[in-house]
């Protein structure tokens, strides 16, 4: 199991096609600043990136930890809360008209809009960053689980129904089963969108994180620094994402999207 | 015909008067009428007939999943309320679980209908096997062929061993050979047990070969128009559709399709 898991990772080829295109790259970019020498405030070569990371790696890598845990801790709230919202949802008619409708209502605003209203309400720090995380990240999990729940083969309704499955049995053995996929793929929008939360609040209510050391190298003009957190926020997200994308894996081994050609 | 059912005592499922009237937009639409029909315990019972005749319709009021408006239904000489007891379901779609294996999903049935699993793990093998799916216990459903999980759905509904089973054009998904193959399988496995099937379909060939006695039912609003027995010899080999009498009882079904402007002659 574990070892065909692996397996399939390493053959997936469009991994290797990612680093080669990555590396071809920075080859590329560090050549054009080696040929062309544009000043170092717009462009810096990837080899002074690397070395304005090494001048002081443990201030990089302190704030990256702190967006990390900004991230992960909205994350966690958001699928926690986010499945609560839409068991709720699903069982109740009046949960569906009142909250259901209020969500689709506010997922149309640009959220991140609202960001500089929770510095007013929660005043700067953890707290203003984490909610506009969570507000950007619970949209897509609670919308992807509502529909997972509730798509559910009406035949197989019928069938519980027929058979008189208790009502227990109709929700914890087809339709929170039937709706885990949903919920992995609002998970893999929803961690994405918390980082860019997390991010979003350290610009605004920021004091530390990656999102505030953009935020003041930009304001010191050191372009340099600001590529540095650029380059480990992409690093970031990108493990963000694999790690839920592995989960998944690991949660349900039998979806569609998981199995082989030749199984 | 026999429109009229008998009404010897021998009588398990007792269908009297029965309709159903769905309340819709453009007022009342009937989808069942007058339904009269007795089944005897034991019996294999096709109905057929075209698509929209309500023959769907009434298997859902025999399962206890739709009421019907108005008339009765009796089981066992009970009137039936919600679905009746020691009854197994088929769909056309197998709908079994994409996570469960193909033993746990056989084994779904005793867990809905609260009975402990382990009981009934012995019986699921032994009938997963009975119906050629030995070795594939650990597989999950999209690892099988549709006539493979088909055949694991007709193990989840006698896994509690009903007295009856209602099958929804089970086999219609299927391409031509499977469904012939399982047609003989279900002939087999009922000549063995003493169930009551009552088996919807619009395959004229299948409801001959199969039935003791078919009922062809007709739409707007959905009705019987005719009920005869099937008297030939079983077990059934599947040459038996090239024999003569086969014959003549298709060509009675199609007779009353073409006359409902179904088929033309």
């Amino acid at each position: 199991m574990k070892n065909s898991l692996i397996a399939k990772i390493m053959r997936d080829n469009r991994s290797l096609d990612i680093v080669l295109v990555l590396l071809g790259t920075i080859l590329l970019w560090e050549l054009a600043v080696r040929l062309f020498n544009p000043p170092a405030i717009i462009l810096p070569a990837p080899s002074a990136i690397w070395a304005a990371f090494m001048q002081s790696p443990w201030v990089f890598i302190r704030n990256m930890l702190y967006t990390l845990m900004t991230t992960g801790l909205a994350f966690a709230i958001s699928v926690v809360l986010g499945v609560v919202m839409a068991v709720g949802i699903v069982q109740s008619k009046f949960l569906e008209r009142t909250v259901y409708t209020l969500l689709i209502a506010i997922n149309s605003v640009p959220k991140v809009a609202l960001a500089p209203l929770f510095v007013i309400w929660l005043g700067t720090g953890m707290s203003s960053q984490l909610a506009v995380a969570v507000m950007l990240a619970i949209f897509p999990i609670v919308i992807n689980t509502v529909l997972g729940l509730r798509s559910v083969d009406p035949d197989m309704l019928n069938l519980a129904k027929a058979t008189r499955a208790s009502k227990f049995d109709i929700i914890y053995k087809i339709r929170v089963p039937n709706a885990l996929p949903s919920l992995f793929s609002g998970m893999k929008v929803g961690i994405s969108f918390a980082l860019v939360g997390a991010i979003v609040g350290e610009f605004v209510a920021g004091g530390r994180g990656l999102g505030f050391l953009v935020l003041t190298a930009q304001g010191q003009f050191d372009t340099t620094r600001v590529f540095v957190s650029l380059v480990l926020l992409g690093v970031m997200g990108t493990i963000l994402f694999y790690a839920v994308d592995v989960m998944e894996r690991i949660a349900l081994p039998w979806h569609s999207s998981q199995r082989q050609p030749n199984a | 015909m026999n429109m009229m059912a008998d009404t010897t005592p021998d009588t398990y499922l007792r269908i009297r008067g029965a309709g159903k009237t769905y309340p819709s937009q453009h007022g009342p639409v009937v989808a069942l009428s007058d339904i009269n029909l007795d089944v005897r315990p034991g019996e294999f019972l096709s109905i057929v007939g075209p698509s929209g005749c309500g023959k769907s319709t009434l298997l859902k009021c025999l399962a206890g999943l739709e009421n019907i408006t108005s008339g009765g239904i009796t089981v066992s000489g009970k009137p039936l309320s919600g679905p009746p007891d020691r009854m197994g379901v088929v769909f056309q779609r197998d709908v079994l679980l994409d996570w469960r294996t193909i033993l746990d999903n056989v084994l779904l049935q005793a867990e809905f209908l609260g009975h402990p699993r382990e009981q009934y793990r012995e019986r699921a093998l032994q009938l997963l096997e009975r119906f050629g799916l030995k070795g594939y216990e650990k597989r999950h459903p999209w690892e099988l062929s549709g006539g493979m999980r088909q055949r694991a759905s007709i193990c989840r509904a006698l896994l509690c061993d009903p007295d009856l089973l209602l099958m929804d054009e089970p086999f219609g998904a299927l391409d031509a050979m499977t469904r012939d193959d399982l047609n003989v399988e279900l002939a087999r496995m009922w000549q063995e047990t003493n169930k009551t099937v009552i088996f919807i379909t619009h395959s004229i060939s299948e409801a001959v070969f199969l039935a003791d006695r078919v009922v062809m039912m007709s739409r707007t609003p959905g009705r019987i128009v005719d009920v005869f027995d099937v008297d030939l010899p079983r077990p059934r080999p599947l040459s038996v559709r090239e024999s003569d009498a086969f014959g003549v009882y298709a060509q009675r079904i199609r007779h009353h399709f073409a006359e409902l402007g179904v088929l033309k002659e």
